[in-house]
């Protein structure tokens, strides 16, 4: 039995159905490890994409902890995501440094180009866009990071190239 | 001759992984068997890509900028011929860059130099001999000793000094205890944790192990944010190289001392930056703070004797005892010794990574180090601290860089981000950002933190959107003072200095936004009216092309005109614009 609040919280988590063996590896490298929750989260996440209802429930389950408390750390912290994302997740530095180079400029020509919000997806599953405190490149600013390699001294038009860039590159592959 | 490519975040973001398969295709193509090695960031981030020839004498020449074609012309004529080309060579060693030859480098001695992946690159530059010292020279208490004789304070921000740090741990009772290195930086503008992991990730594992040893622990975390994949991958492998040495694991060097250390990657919270909270998150909880004392050195990791210290702490450590800590001393003021890298960026031209002796004046960091504002604009403000700092006037340029000096200035010496803002920079916009930041980051523990900050954000939006009144200044400084006296953390304390130090040295400049609703830095777009210059414009219609409402009109050839009540201030026009003949008030 669920109170309303934990109703009103797991509306906002994806109930898509999953496959749920993926879970069992993550489970056995951490299990006997203390305070392994986020590391759980964190291998969960790598091996989904994202967290699931199913998998936050079958997690604190797995590791003998409330709902709540798996909840709670999965929203406390930015890295995790409960909902899909696009192949590539473009992430916008909103660092000092980016801030005042011009970055607001190029999340919105990259979210123009895209279609799409900060914090949404592309509907052919591509990309993703989120904004993120600082990558550490202040002194390429304007930066934007997408999966793990880092774009630099960007401008509004460079940036929707680097997009373009991709989806050429993407097209090329599937011929 | 020898080959290095600069492999930093910084480097590779640049372009240096098509400039390394440039280089192995060459000289494939060639037949030349010439070591090709990377490293770490040299600090001048905005020369990368840069590479690095260094000749049979041992004179390194560095070029800088390196794009795929001058690969193909360094081959041809420098590693060939035996001609350096000097017009893309910003460096040689008998030429150093001026920027370097000002610097004082303990911290960053290896990054730029030496191979990370390489431990053998460590080793030969003097790597691990301060731990053999240790470990079979010297007690626990004399290495604490030799910290406090150094003057070693925290470099993550809140300057503490490490040997009492390390003295507490050790003096604490109990067999299991823990080091923790704190690789969570989180400040924007800050990125010297990054290139000291990234360019010399053994220099950190010896200053943990030797602070290990000093209080006998026998595990260390590693806490580094997800968000430096590179940092954590080097990290790796400096470990898995460490253990196979016996630098780490059991009986290290046959002292009898064990020690090992694990990598926890950070979430993304800002708030884990705070001691307590970074020790809730590596329990694996809500990364929450909670009231000290007890403090960590007492009861910390699952209740157990911990210390915390930054990554450039740690990485001072290997260089007091290979040269003593009289010394390291022997750098800096009275009350702040050593060196101390910043992060330069912002509107600087030369940003990147400075380290310099603790007390030089943020004038010689910025103009003499840093080559001073891009495109020679004015000077505005330099932020130091992040959003726990402040913004610092030019008529405190000569401030000297030290805790204690910069304490003054409202600011603090924080991890040592420098952001440097010039007369485009409009100050209320900055603390509005900043406010933006602690308000999304604040855990929520403590209400005036929680609310306070969302409050403050509030009436700093309304200010930069025109609709502030003197009601709003008010209520800022009101909350300021109780912000900070109703918060348990640092984060929370600390959020309003990006306010106060605005509203101390910027006064005019919220006024100006406040009364008559102008942002003099133009940045504040609702407050900004655009106009088209009619005897400039030429009539080409392309503003009013890009328009996005529709707001422009008039004919081909022919001064136009924008219709206020259409216009959006999406700037646009301002952009498109060939003959600069859109004006904006």
């Amino acid at each position: 039995m669920s109170c309303e609040c934990e109703k009103k919280l797991e509306a906002e988590f994806s109930t898509d159905s999953v496959d749920m063996t993926l879970l069992d590896e993550v489970i056995n490298k951490f299990h006997r490890e203390k305070g392994n929750l986020i590391s759980v989260l964190q291998d969960a996440q790598e091996a989904y994409g994202y967290l699931p209802l199913d998998v936050l429930r079958a997690i604190a389950d797995r590791t003998s902890s409330k709902r709540a408390r798996v909840y709670g750390i999965a929203t406390f912290y930015s890295q995790f995501r409960m909902k899909p994302r696009g192949k590539y997740m473009i992430l916008t530095c909103q660092g000092t440094a980016c801030h005042v180079n011009g970055s607001n400029a190029v999340a919105e020509a990259l979210c123009e180009e895209l279609g799409i919000n900060i914090g949404e997806s592309t509907s052919d599953w591509m990309f993703s866009i989120e904004e993120v405190a600082c990558l550490g490149c202040c002194s390429l600013a304007p930066v934007i990071m997408i999966n793990d390699d880092t774009y630099g001294n960007l401008t509004p038009k460079s940036a929707k190239k680097v997009i373009k860039d991709i989806y050429a590159l993407e097209k090329g592959d599937a011929v | 001759m020898k080959i290095r490519i600069g492999f930093g975040s910084c480097g590779i973001a640049a372009g240096a992984k098509k400039i390394t398969e440039k280089f192995g295709q060459i000289l494939a193509d060639k037949s030349l068997d010439i070591d090709v090695s990377i490293t770490g960031c040299i600090g001048m981030c905005f020369h990368e890509p840069i590479v690095d020839i260094t000749d049979d004498k041992g004179d390194v020449y560095t070029y800088a900028n390196v794009t795929p074609t001058m690969v193909e012309e360094i081959v041809e004529q420098h590693v060939i011929n035996g001609e350096p080309i000097y017009k893309n060579i910003v460096s040689t060693t008998q030429d150093p860059y001026p920027q370097l030859k000002n610097q004082v480098r303990i911290v960053l001695k290896n990054c730029g130099i030496i191979n990370p992946e390489k431990i053998e690159d460590y080793t030969d530059n003097d790597g691990y001999k301060a731990l053999q010292k240790v470990v079979n020279e010297m007690t626990p208490e004399g290495v604490i000793e030799e910290i406090k004789v150094s003057g070693l304070r925290g470099r993550g921000g809140a300057g503490f000094p490490t040997w009492f740090k390390w003295d507490a741990a050790r003096k604490s009772p109990g067999a299991e205890k823990y080091v923790v290195c704190n690789a969570d930086e989180g400040d924007p503008g800050a990125f010297m944790d990054r290139s000291v992991l990234e360019g010399d990730p053994h220099a950190v594992l010896e200053g943990m192990i030797i602070a290990g040893f000093s209080m006998n622990a026998n595990y260390g975390f590693i806490y580094c944010r997800a968000e430096y994949p590179l940092a954590i991958e080097r990290l790796n492998v400096a470990i898995k190289q460490a253990r196979e040495k016996n630098y780490l694991g059991k009986n290290i060097l046959g002292s009898g001392f064990d020690f090992d250390i694990v990598i926890k990657t950070g979430a993304g919270a800002f708030v884990c930056g705070e001691e307590t909270a970074l020790i809730a998150s590596l329990e694996g909880e809500r990364g929450m703070p909670r009231l000290k004392p007890p403090f960590p050195a007492q009861s910390g990791y699952f209740g157990k004797p911990t210390n915390i210290n930054n990554v450039e702490t740690f990485a001072n450590v290997p260089w007091i005892f290979n040269n003593g800590g009289a010394a390291f001393a022997a750098y800096g003021t009275k009350t702040s010794k050593g060196t101390k890298v910043f992060a330069l960026a912002g509107k600087i031209k030369n940003g990147g990574l400075v380290e310099v002796p603790m007390g030089m004046t943020l004038r010689e960091v910025i103009y003499g180090i840093g080559g001073g504002i891009k495109n020679d604009k004015e000077f505005k403000a330099v932020q130091m601290g992040g959003p726990s700092g402040g913004c610092i006037p030019r008529a405190l340029l000569d401030t000297p860089v030290d805790y204690e000096s910069i304490n003054q200035t409202g600011a603090i010496v924080g991890s040592g981000g420098m952001v440097v803002m010039d007369e485009e920079t409009c100050m209320v916009d900055m603390a509005r950002f900043f406010l933006d930041f602690t308000c999304k980051e604040s855990c929520g523990k403590c209400t005036y933190c929680r609310i306070g900050t969302k409050r403050m954000l509030e009436s700093l939006e309304k200010i930069c959107q025109g609709e502030g009144t003197m009601e709003d200044l008010n209520l800022l400084q009101k909350l300021c003072t109780n912000i900070i006296a109703g918060s348990l953390c640092g984060l929370g304390q600390t959020a309003p200095n990006p306010v106060l130090t605005t509203i101390r040295y910027f006064k005019d400049e919220y006024l100006a936004h406040i009364v008559d609703k102008k942002c003099p830095a133009k940045q504040c777009k609702p407050l900004l009216t655009y106009t088209i210059l009619p005897e400039t414009c030429t009539g080409c219609t392309l503003c009013s092309r890009k328009c996005p409402t529709g707001a422009i009109a008039g004919e081909l050839k022919k001064p136009h005109q924008i219709d206020q009540e259409k216009c959006i201030k999406c700037g646009n026009c301002a952009t498109v614009c060939k003959f600069k003949a859109i004006s904006v008030e």
